[in-house]
């Protein structure tokens, strides 16, 4: 549904986006990470038509977004960052505005819109006017303009901001729901987001793509993961450490807490997990530790995405 | 067609849902009550016509007109939601004409407004109605004139304050170049017919033909250009300059 081929941003001499490229199926919703100014908006905006990019090419549904403007905006649901709405307008008349600017009248329109006011909860506050929503309301009124024509595809820039924890977890559900039948591209800086609704994550950093993959597949990278943690109820961690360093398959262990002991073990490279976690288990029983946990690290989102991120920021700080 | 009518639509409860329209209305009708009764001799002169409430006009629109207008695009920028409305399946260009519609209604409401001035006239003697009504005409264009340069320099800034000011001093130089204090002056040091070319320009030249009662389409064709030609750039403006 999307294909995003090579696009760049320049604005004067500063590069926003410099020669991003991925592609967006039906059913698959695309997660969007990347510190602060990586050019995760800019992006967006280039792909939903709002600025043209300085080169490359955003294909919605078939449409090209510079070529066939109308035809590609019509596909698409977008909310912007910090979600805009006129704030002279109440709720409803906002969400119908919307919906007539989607082609959208009579009774078409008026179950469109009721759909959107449900999905959104945004029953209680249909007559009060925008300015005087609070900050998730106002987010949530944003967000139901965007998929009020029930699009094929849809573009969210941070949902889930501003939003409590409730919300944030109807939204989550929301999309998730909502990306089995669409093409979903969103962004956002809590990194369980991505695991909890993504079907495939890209990391964004100063304008190129440094990650591309399933959350599983991006949490392997974590230097963490395949590691086993052992957690013990009794005994002398270093002592319990450098049994563990003996072990033929083991690479080396860090001590986590002295006590209760807790000890994680990485395994020397071409271990299988299963030979590993089975290494282990056996000198826990041999050596007669009282063990209290043993399991495999999955590895974690953050530690990839500030291994990735953070020796470039480092590096452009000096 | 749809989506023009949409967004004029919303534009005109955002004028009346915050007190511009409201404003703007009445203090044109104060003003254009004080100008043509007290300064403009309205009693003195004894004949039956509006020459005397028409003759303020440019003056009042130059401050009036883009007050009503400084908000179209500074404000969509400053919220943000030139970002939505860009964005959904509807041209620049059918937001703008949508935007200077709904606008120029709010003009065109204000001077419909004005009708008691009519009545009086009528009720005090027989006026040209053909003359009025030609008044009014150049009176909605000259409007629509200097709603079209306000609606260019908003799209220019997310300051409003910025825009007004920027479109009345525009608005001033379309004034003066054809004010005769200042045409008079440029005699003096300049030949004849480039006064001429320079007064032609100015919408006091265009004005005083329709307020004279003559529909000259000279006239109507310059104040139909001056709006074509500051939409086209507007267009031109919100088309290059979007996120910024
Ligand atoms: N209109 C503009 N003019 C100049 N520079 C811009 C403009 N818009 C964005 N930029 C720059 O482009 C870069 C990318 O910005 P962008 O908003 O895409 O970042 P982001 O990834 O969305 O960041 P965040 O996580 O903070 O939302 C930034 O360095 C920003 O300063
Ligand atoms: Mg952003």
């Amino acid at each position: 549904m999307i294909q995003v081929r090579n696009l760049k941003k320049t604005f004067g001499p500063k590069v926003a986006v410099s020669g991003i490229s991925f592609e967006v199926k039906k059913g698959e919703v695309l997660g969007f990470l990347g510190p602060n100014g990586a050019g995760k908006s800019t992006t967006m905006r280039m792909v939903t038509g709002f600025i043209p990019p300085t080169d490359g090419e955003a294909i919605i549904g078939g449409f090209n977004i510079v070529e066939n403007p109308i035809e590609a905006k019509r596909l698409m649901g977008y909310l912007p960052e910090n979600a805009p709405s006129y704030a002279d307008m109440t709720v409803l008349g906002f969400l119908n505005f919307a919906a007539e600017l989607r082609g959208l009248s009579g009774a078409a329109q008026k179950s469109a819109v009721g759909r959107a006011v449900e999905m959104c909860f945004l029953e209680n506050v249909l007559h009060q006017s925008v300015e005087t929503l609070s900050k998730g309301y106002r987010h949530r009124t944003c967000f139901a303009q965007s998929i009020i024509h029930d699009p094929e595809v849809l573009i969210l820039d941070e949902p889930t901001d501003g939003l409590d924890p409730n919300q944030k977890h109807e939204v989550r559900t929301l999309i998730r729901k909502m990306g089995e039948t669409k093409a979903i591209i969103f962004s956002t800086h809590i990194l369980e987001e991505v695991e909890a609704v993504c079907s495939r994550a890209i990391i964004i950093d100063r304008g190129t793509i440094v990650a591309n993959g399933t959350p599983a597949e991006l949490k392997c990278r974590s230097v963490s993961a395949g590691a086993i943690s052992l957690r013990i109820a009794s005994g002398n961690a270093r002592e319990i450490a450098s049994k563990l360093d003996g072990i033929s398959s083991v690479d080396r262990t860090t001590i986590v807490s002295e006590s209760p002991v807790a000890i994680r073990v990485f395994p020397r490279k071409n271990v299988s997990n299963n030979d590993f976690a089975r290494a282990l288990s056996e000198a826990a029983f041999k050596e007669q530790w009282p063990l209290l946990e043993l399991h495999t690290e999955e590895g974690r989102l953050d530690e990839v995405f500030r291994n990735i991120t953070l020796p470039d920021t480092k590096a452009s700080n000096k | 067609m749809k989506s023009i009518i949409t967004i004029a639509k919303r534009e005109l409860t955002g004028y009346f849902a915050s007190p511009v329209a409201f404003v703007f209305i009445v203090i044109f009708l104060i003003l254009s009550g004080f100008f043509s009764f007290m300064v403009g001799g309205f009693f003195e002169r004894g004949q039956a016509s509006l020459e005397s409430f028409f003759a303020w006009h440019p003056w009042l629109y130059l401050f009036l007109v883009p007050a009503v207008g400084m908000r179209m695009w500074s404000e969509e920028r400053r919220l943000g939601t030139i970002e939505l409305l860009l964005t959904m399946p509807v041209t620049p260009w059918q937001a703008i004409v949508g935007k200077f519609i709904a606008s120029w209604a709010v003009v065109a409401l204000a001077l419909v407004l004005t009708f008691p001035m009519w009545i009086t006239v009528n009720y005090l003697g027989n006026p040209d109605n053909g003359v009025i009504l030609a008044g009014y005409v150049g009176s909605f264009l000259m409007g629509g004139a200097y709603l079209s340069i306000t609606a260019m320099t908003s799209a220019m800034t997310r300051n409003q304050v910025v825009a007004f000011i920027v479109s009345v001093v525009l608005s001033l130089f379309l004034i003066l170049a054809g004010y005769p204090p200042v045409t008079n002056m440029l005699v003096s040091w300049a030949k004849p017919w480039i006064v001429e070319a320079i007064a032609s320009f100015s919408v006091m030249t265009h004005f005083e033909g329709l307020q004279k009662g003559v529909l000259d389409s000279r006239d109507i064709l310059y104040f139909l250009s001056v709006i074509g030609f500051s939409l086209f750039s507007t267009s031109v403006i919100v088309r290059t300059h979007r996120a910024g």
